[in-house]
Order: C-alpha cells, then sequence, then structure tokens
C-alpha cells in the first residue's frame, strides 16, 4: 500500500510542478511580464522601476529560482487593486467555494448512486430510462444558460427566489441545482454502468444462491463495489466542479474563488489570477492524496499490493 | 469522419442491404436462409441509425447545423446585422414583421434567426477544430506512448497529468489572459484541454492490442514499427477515439461557450452562441429571449452529440450490438 501511494502522490507532485512551471514560462515568454502585472495606462518609468524591483530584467533562468522560492514561502505577488498580498484575497475568497462545492457534491452524489442503481436494477424499465434521460440532458445543458433561464423564471416571474447574493437557504437552492447539473448527469452513467456490472458479477450470483435476500444483494454485495466507481471519478469530478463554480459564482454573484479570478482578469490584476491558479493546483494535489489514500482504504486489493 | 466508423461497423458484411427481417428471409429458399444466418454479422451503418430513432434525430439535426454552419452566413449575413428600429424586440412566434423575425429580434430590431445561423458558423468550427486537433495529437501521442513503452510513454503520460489534474476552464482562463482572445488561441487551448481523454484511451487499447496474435505476425514478417501502428493498431483504436470525439464534440462545445459567455473566449463584433447568451443577460427582463434562444441551441448541438455518441458506442461495442441488430418485437 506504501508504494502504491508514494507512487500516486509522486504523479500529483510532478502534475503540481509541471503546472507551476507552465505558469512561470506562459507569463515571462509570451511578452514583457510587466505588462500582465501592470495595468495597461501604466507610465515607462513605473514599468522599468517595477521589472527592477521584481527581478523581470535578470536572466530566465535565475527568475525562475527567484519564483520557485517565492512560490514555496506562499510569496504569490501583490494585487494591484486590492492592495494586498494575493495569497490573502485568494485564501479568503476560498472558503465559501469549498462550502458551495461540498453541498453541491454531497447532493449530487448521494442523488445520482440512488438514481443509478434504482436505474441498473431494472434495466430498460421506466425509470431508467427516465433517469438515462434525465442525466444525458444534465450532461448537455450549458449550466450559464440554466442559471438564467432559472433566474429568469424562479426570480424575475414567480419572485420565489433571490437572483444572486450569499444568505439564508433560499440563496442555495439555485447555484447548488445548477452547480450539480453536469456531476449528477456524469455520476448517474457511472453508477449505472458499475451497478449493471456488478449485478452480472460472481459474487452477487454466489449471494443469491446463498439465498442472502435481495435488499441485502444490492446494498451490501452490488452497491457498494459500484461505489468504488464513484471514488475513481472523484477526482475528474472536483475538477470539473471548479469549473461549473466559475460560472456559477459569476452569474449569482457569489464571493467565490472562481468569481474572484474571473473579475481579475476583466480587472487585468494579474498576481491575483496566478495566485488563484496556484492555490488551487495545490489543493487539487492535496485532494488527490486523499482520494487515493479513500481508495486504498476502500479496496482491499490496493491495501494488500 | 465517416469511414472509418464505416470501416469497422461492417466487419465482414458486404453481403447485401436487403434487410434481414423475418419477413422477407422467410420468402428465400432455406439454403439461401441458412447462408444468410451464417454470413451476416451486421448491419451497414446508415441501417442501424435508421433502426434508432433517437440517433437519426440527432444526425439530422447534426447534419442541419452543418449545413448552416457552411452556407447560412452567406445568405443570412446582412440580415444579422441590418438594424431595424421599428422592429427592436420583437417577440418570438409572429411573423408582422417579416419570416425572418420568427424568433424574434434584439434591442437594435436584428433578427434572431439570422444571428443564430451567423453565430453557428464560430461555434461550431472552434468546437469542431478543437476536436479534430486534440483527437489528432492526442491519438498520436497515445500511439507513441503505447507502443514505444517505458521512458518515452512514462513523460507522455505525466504530462497529461498535468493538464488533466487542472480545471479546463481555469487554464483556459488564464492562457487567454496572457494570450490574446483570438480565435486560434482559443482553439489551441480547448484542444490542450482535451488532449488527455484520447491520449488515455489511445494508449490503454494500444497496450492491449499490441499483445495480440496479428501484431505478434506482422512483426515476425519484417514489418516496420511505423507499419504495425498505422495498418494493424490504428484500425483497432480509431472507433473508440470517434465515439470520444462525439462526446468531446459537445464538452468543447459548452467550454466555448463558457468562455465566451464570461466575455474571455471570441470578441464582438464577431458572434458565438455563447456571446448572445451573454448579451441576453442584461435584457432578461425585457426580451428573455435574447438569452434564452442562443442558449437553446447549443443545448441542441450537444444533447444531439451526447445522443449521436450513445449510439456509436453500442454499435462499436460487440456485446451490445445486438440491441439495435435484432428484428423489433413489436413490429
Amino acid at each position: 500500500m506504501i508504494p502504491y501511494l508514494t507512487r500516486r502522490a509522486m504523479h500529483s507532485a510532478f502534475a503540481l510542478l509541471g503546472l507551476i512551471i507552465a505558469v512561470f514560462f506562459l507569463a515571462r515568454l509570451t511578452g514583457d511580464p510587466t505588462d500582465l502585472f501592470l495595468p495597461v495606462d501604466a507610465s515607462r518609468e513605473d514599468r522599468i522601476e517595477f521589472a527592477r524591483k521584481h527581478g523581470y530584467d535578470r536572466p530566465a533562468t535565475e527568475q525562475f529560482v527567484h519564483f520557485v522560492g517565492d512560490v514555496m514561502e506562499g510569496n504569490l505577488g501583490f494585487s494591484l487593486r486590492k492592495q494586498r498580498p494575493a495569497v490573502e484575497v485568494v485564501l479568503e475568497a476560498y472558503p465559501t467555494t469549498l462550502k458551495l462545492a461540498g453541498v453541491t457534491l454531497l447532493i449530487g452524489i448521494s442523488l445520482a448512486i440512488v438514481v443509478g442503481a434504482l436505474a441498473a436494477y431494472r434495466t430498460g424499465g421506466w425509470f431508467d430510462r427516465m433517469g438515462s434521460t434525465l442525466a444525458l440532458v444534465g450532461a448537455s445543458a450549458p449550466d450559464f444558460w440554466v442559471a438564467i433561464t432559472a433566474i429568469l423564471f424562479f426570480s424575475v416571474s414567480l419572485h420565489w427566489l433571490p437572483t444572486s447574493g450569499t444568505g439564508g437557504i433560499l440563496f442555495w437552492i439555485m447555484p447548488v441545482t445548477v452547480l450539480a447539473l453536469r456531476p449528477f448527469g456524469l455520476l448517474v452513467q457511472v453508477v449505472r454502468g458499475a451497478m449493471l456490472d456488478a449485478l452480472a458479477s460472481a459474487y452477487v450470483k454466489t449471494a443469491r444462491a446463498k439465498g442472502v435476500s435481495e435488499s441485502a444483494v444490492i446494498f451490501v454485495h452490488a452497491l457498494r463495489n459500484a461505489c468504488l466507481a464513484v471514488v475513481t471519478v472523484a477526482g475528474n469530478l472536483a475538477v470539473g466542479l471548479i469549473n461549473g463554480a466559475v460560472i456559477v459564482e459569476t452569474v449569482f454573484g457569489w464571493p467565490g474563488v472562481g468569481k474572484l479570478m474571473i473579475d481579475a482578469v476583466i480587472q487585468r490584476d494579474f498576481a491575483v489570477v496566478q495566485a488563484s491558479i496556484m492555490v488551487t493546483a495545490i489543493a487539487i494535489f492535496l485532494m488527490n492524496v486523499l482520494i487515493d489514500l479513500l481508495y486504498a482504504a476502500l479496496d482491499p486489493r490496493i491495501r494488500h499490493q | 469522419m465517416s469511414d472509418p466508423v464505416n470501416s469497422v461497423t461492417n466487419t465482414a458484411v458486404p453481403v447485401d442491404n436487403v434487410t434481414n427481417t423475418a419477413v422477407t428471409a422467410d420468402t428465400r429458399s432455406i439454403a439461401a436462409q441458412a447462408e444468410m444466418v451464417t454470413v451476416r454479422t451486421g448491419l451497414p451503418w446508415w441501417q442501424l441509425l435508421a433502426r434508432d430513432r433517437l440517433a437519426l434525430c440527432s444526425a439530422a439535426w447534426l447534419v442541419f447545423l452543418l449545413v448552416c454552419m457552411a452556407f447560412g452566413p452567406e445568405f443570412l449575413g446582412k440580415a444579422a446585422t441590418d438594424i431595424n428600429l421599428r422592429a427592436r424586440n420583437t417577440p418570438p412566434g409572429s411573423t408582422e414583421q417579416g419570416w425572418l423575425m420568427i424568433l424574434g429580434s434584439d434591442a437594435l430590431g436584428r433578427s434572431m434567426l439570422a444571428r443564430l445561423v451567423v453565430a453557428s458558423r464560430n461555434t461550431l468550427t472552434v468546437a469542431f477544430t478543437s476536436v479534430v486537433l486534440a483527437l489528432i495529437v492526442g491519438g498520436v501521442l497515445g500511439l507513441i506512448a503505447g507502443y514505444v513503452g517505458r521512458g518515452v510513454g512514462n513523460l507522455i503520460m505525466r504530462l497529461s497529468d498535468v493538464i488533466q489534474s487542472f480545471p479546463s476552464l481555469l487554464l483556459a482562463v488564464v492562457v487567454l489572459y496572457m494570450l490574446e482572445p483570438r480565435v486560434a488561441n482559443l482553439i489551441i487551448v480547448l484542444a490542450v484541454t482535451r488532449i488527455p481523454s484520447y491520449l488515455r484511451v489511445a494508449r490503454a487499447e494500444v497496450l492491449e492490442v499490441r499483445e495480440r496474435g496479428f501484431v505478434d505476425a506482422a512483426r515476425a514478417m519484417g514489418a516496420s514499427r511505423t507499419h504495425i501502428l498505422w495498418r494493424h493498431v490504428l484500425p483497432i483504436v480509431a472507433p473508440t477515439l470517434l465515439t470520444i470525439m462525439t462526446v468531446d464534440f459537445a464538452v468543447v462545445m459548452l467550454s466555448e461557450s463558457g468562455l465566451s459567455f464570461l466575455g474571455i473566449g471570441i470578441q464582438p463584433p464577431e458572434i458565438t452562441w455563447g456571446l448572445m447568451v451573454a448579451q441576453g443577460h442584461n435584457h432578461l427582463t425585457q426580451a428573455w429571449w435574447l438569452a434564452f434562444l442562443p442558449g437553446l441551441a447549443i443545448m441542441s448541438a450537444t444533447l444531439s452529440a451526447n445522443l449521436l455518441s450513445n449510439w456509436l458506442r453500442l454499435i462499436t461495442d460487440p456485446v451490445q450490438r445486438w440491441r439495435l441488430e435484432a428484428p423489433k418485437a413489436d413490429s
């Protein structure tokens, strides 16, 4: 188990390192970094001063060593718009996004497991067809459009829900639903497929032959193994969720990291963009390690490797 | 595009295109029937398509969109930019202002129908080009990673990990922030984010296929590596990659629309469906159709692509294929 985990962690760490290098070189090689960091209307003197202060006039290799050192220390630049270290700004926005993503994942996963399992249990039945169609629509719908349509319907026409902002439970309903749509669509298909395989497997036949009750066969034997499939796609799912969060936060005005990043792009505040990228990459690295641990805990074949 | 699918789905079937329903079979001699049973291994893909109504509708709709993309802007380009202040914010469903206003008009009185058709070119071209680029690069890298093995293969896989472990939208946002949001840059960014899925699948299949007897036989007969990859391995991997391509078409279209919606994708005065939703967002309370209809267009295309890919997966899977080939019980 330890070699497996070390290997996986090394892979994730390599990905993290690759991203740091990519961000550095993209920012340096595509043009003068002062153009990225400073506003368009900055004066020539300001640019020269800024370049000297941050070492942008030195050779690229020296800059890279400096950059990696800064990243290790958590120094990711200074937000020009907010006049504060960019890391602080990003870390302040993170809890909002994590809360939104957490609630969405919880609801999306549990709902998808129930729907996927029931659909697989009666393949071709009305529930299977309905569930599969719903999953397909969920996976195909543009989230920003669903969000706007929901605002139009539930806020503008019916006045049931607030259009945007944060607050009580009413503010959560639309963002969570819209954000859950795509993971739900994906997961239903995954769970249904895994469940079909599990129900056709030898251990389920053995359990049935032993006279184990039908509910125990489904919930103890088949579903538990089908749930492993959910853990396998959990990493992709969480990464995809951040994509969705960018859109949902922008449309519903949630002060999370997605909205922060889009605002920073529009205001051309590169330090914040760079810091959001780095913090997100580190968060994903930690999550991947966590998922591997969970997978090893759930699957004895990996534990005893 | 349809060629490789065709060649694989008809594995051994240039027999006849006569339908295989029981009625026609009964009228033949027993010998002929027996021959049909032994020789028939599958129907041509168009007959399989005709049997699945949903897939047929999806394919027809996608073809229609392609026609709009190819010829629409030439016919409706002028109508899409013509300002008609007398017909401002015409709601959809009436032809009082002429048939071009059937889907309503925007705040400047421009026809929605014409704008949707013109925007289809940018939207579909970006999505299609990105997917094809990702397919080629990812497929080739996957073949290499699978066939060449350890050193190079591992390096390629780790690079794909880097791309895959990061949210594609954020990656696109950053790159488009650093570079200009031009169409070419957008296509490259979207293609890069989709490469890993082709790479992984191609590699996994190659690892399995290279152990098979016919590859060994080709190697024993002195075939070169490129020849084996191109003539013996690729035809087996291609259908799977094409199935992923249809799903990816939907994914990329959603990403591109999302970027356009956020204002980081293609810039005005060019239009895409995502950009139209963003522009309509500001007029939501006065003219709902401005944001609703382009979104519906996106959804129709992505849903069609997903349905078509489900069908492709079914016919390229020997275990599942009978579901479409078996004569319908109720007809």
